[in-house]
This record gives structure tokens, C-alpha cells and sequence, in this order.
């Protein structure tokens, strides 16, 4: 049964903050690791947020959930700030959606 | 040019035909419809999105760097220490919401109510840490309305595709076959008529000449 709560996952002890406001942390140091954190991590929680290097380093398992409205696993910008990685997300739904970024290429 | 349909050249098959290209107009007009409408929505959803991500990001973002300074001044297991026991506990409340026929998430959130947010004595630690955590406590409703508006856009996005694979199948292949199909048969039936008719006028002319040679 998926649980009606929020996991984060990211690199070291970074997510620990979280924790704080009764989020539930998990921490993964490796692509692997944190492939198979999801894995699990998928099947209980309904919202996932991940951090960018983590995000981009495991995108093909992300992507499988895309279609689903639950779990939603989103990119969030780690201590090193944002990359980029978020938005260009969003360009991409668009790119896919309308054919091309008429929104936001600027 | 689409493939040619292999269909038996009857009036039972045309019928069919002619009944199953009203069916495939009137659908594809529908999924166009629905597509347009989709797209409307889907720009409102991705706006949005955008929107609430850069805010995200940039707070998100400096918190956490104001966290990553807080660990570098105390000790990691003072830290550590501190957070481990959450005083405040985050509950969703999960639903579907029905935008265009796909079903997106809509998260509502409860939180439950505590005096203090910090779950640890001031003495312990710094003040950067207790900046980033209000900062980050804040930020919730607005991540949390980041996931919900994020997937929906995922989603949408997802569904005009697929609306447009189906469009663009019946527009330059299932149409196009089926008037060719109808054509053929029109032409093969109409065919068969006129060699009929010639067939039975021959008859005819011969009946005639034998009965006129019999006068």
C-alpha cells in the first residue's frame, strides 16, 4: 500500500534538512544505489522528490513512471544550486506536447 | 499513398466500408477537438510550472547551500543528532483529478500541527541551520504544488502525443484506405453492371436476328 507521504532522495547527509519539516530521507550515493532505492521507493511513497545529479544519473528508471499519476518523482536543485535540468523538463513536456518550445525559447 | 485495402468487391462489403469511414470522420474530428483542448490546457499547466519551478529552485536552492554551510560550522553528528527526531510530520492527502480524460494527481497537504518547528534545543546548533530549515518548512506547499502541477504537465504531455499518433493515423491512413477501398469497389460494382447490361443487350440483338431469320 503506498504510503501518503513524501520521500527525498539524494547524495550524502544534503537531504537531511528534510527530514526536519517530516519528510522522509533517503540517501544514495551511487546510480545503482539509487536506482534500486527508487525501486522501493516507488512502491511506498506517492511523491518523490530527487535531486538533479541523482535524477539525471537514473533518468531511464524516472521516465517509466511518467505516465502514472502516482508516484511523482521530481527533480529538485541540490546545494550546488539549480542546473537546469528542471526546466529543461518542462521544455521537453512542451516540445513533446505542442512540437516544438514555443514557450520558453528564449 | 496508404496501402491498398484488400476487400471482396460486394455491395455487403461496401456498406460496411461506407459505414466504417463515417465512424473513423467523425472520430478523427473528435480526437482533434480533444487534442486542441488538450494543448489549451496543457500551455496553462506548463506556465505554471515554470513559474513554480524557478521560484522553487532559487529558494530551494539557497537553503540548502545555507544547510551545507550550517554542517560545515557544527559537527556532522551534531547535526545529525538534531534532525533525526522530526517534531512536525507531513501527510498527503492523494486524489485524481480529471483534466481532458486523464487522470492527474491532486495533492493536498496535511501537516500536523506542532508548536516548534525545530526538533532540537537552540543551543546546539547554529542559527544557519535554523534559517534553512523556516526556509525549506515554507517552501513545502510550494513543492508539494510543484509534484502535482509537474506531473500533470508529464502527463498531459504524454496524453497529446498519443492524442496525436491516433489523429494523425486516421487522417493519413485509415481515411485515405477506406475512400480508396469504397472507390474500388464503386468501380469494380459499376463494372460488373455495365457488362451485364452489354451482356443481356447482346442477348437481346441475337434473340432478335434468330427470330427475324425464323420469319
Amino acid at each position: 500500500m503506498r504510503k501518503e507521504k513524501i520521500a527525498v532522495l539524494g547524495e550524502g547527509d544534503l537531504v537531511l534538512v528534510f527530514k526536519a519539516i517530516g519528510m522522509d530521507v533517503f540517501s544514495a550515493n551511487s546510480a545503482g544505489e539509487a536506482s534500486d532505492q527508487l525501486k522501493i521507493l516507488a512502491r511506498n511513497y506517492s511523491v518523490i522528490f530527487v535531486t538533479e545529479e541523482i535524477a539525471v544519473s537514473i533518468a531511464d528508471h524516472i521516465a517509466k513512471f511518467k505516465t502514472k499519476a502516482y508516484p511523482a518523482i521530481i527533480p529538485i536543485p541540490s546545494s550546488s544550486g539549480a542546473t537546469g535540468i528542471g526546466i529543461e523538463g518542462i521544455k521537453k513536456d512542451v516540445e513533446r506536447a505542442v512540437g516544438t518550445d514555443i514557450l520558453f525559447n528564449d | 499513398m496508404a496501402a491498398k485495402l484488400k476487400v471482396n468487391p460486394t455491395r455487403m462489403e461496401l456498406r460496411r466500408l461506407k459505414d466504417r469511414k463515417k465512424t473513423a470522420v467523425r472520430g478523427h474530428k473528435l480526437l482533434k477537438d480533444k487534442s486542441d483542448e488538450m494543448i489549451r490546457q496543457f500551455i496553462g499547466y506548463a506556465k505554471e510550472n515554470m513559474k513554480i519551478r524557478l521560484e522553487v529552485e532559487k529558494e530551494l536552492g539557497e537553503a540548502l547551500a545555507n544547510f551545507m554551510l550550517a554542517k560545515a560550522v557544527s559537527e556532522s553528528s551534531a547535526i545529525e543528532e538534531a534532525l533525526s527526531m522530526p517534531a512536525v510530520s507531513m501527510e498527503l492527502e492523494l486524489s485524481t483529478n480529471n483534466v481532458m480524460s486523464v487522470n492527474v494527481p491532486k495533492i493536498v497537504i496535511k501537516k500536523s500541527d506542532s508548536k516548534s518547528l525545530y526538533p532540537y534545543s537552540f543551543a546546539s546548533v547554529t542559527s544557519e541551520l535554523d534559517s534553512s530549515i523556516a526556509v525549506i518548512s515554507g517552501l513545502s506547499d510550494k513543492l508539494i504544488k510543484l509534484a502535482e502541477v509537474e506531473k500533470t504537465c508529464n502527463m498531459l504531455a504524454y496524453e497529446i502525443e498519443k492524442n496525436r499518433r491516433r489523429v494523425n493515423a486516421l487522417e493519413y491512413v485509415m481515411i485515405p484506405q477506406t475512400t480508396e477501398a469504397i472507390k474500388d469497389i464503386t468501380m469494380k460494382l459499376d463494372e460488373n453492371e455495365r457488362g451485364n447490361i452489354v451482356r443481356l443487350m447482346k442477348v437481346k440483338s441475337i434473340i432478335a436476328a434468330r427470330e427475324s431469320g425464323a420469319n
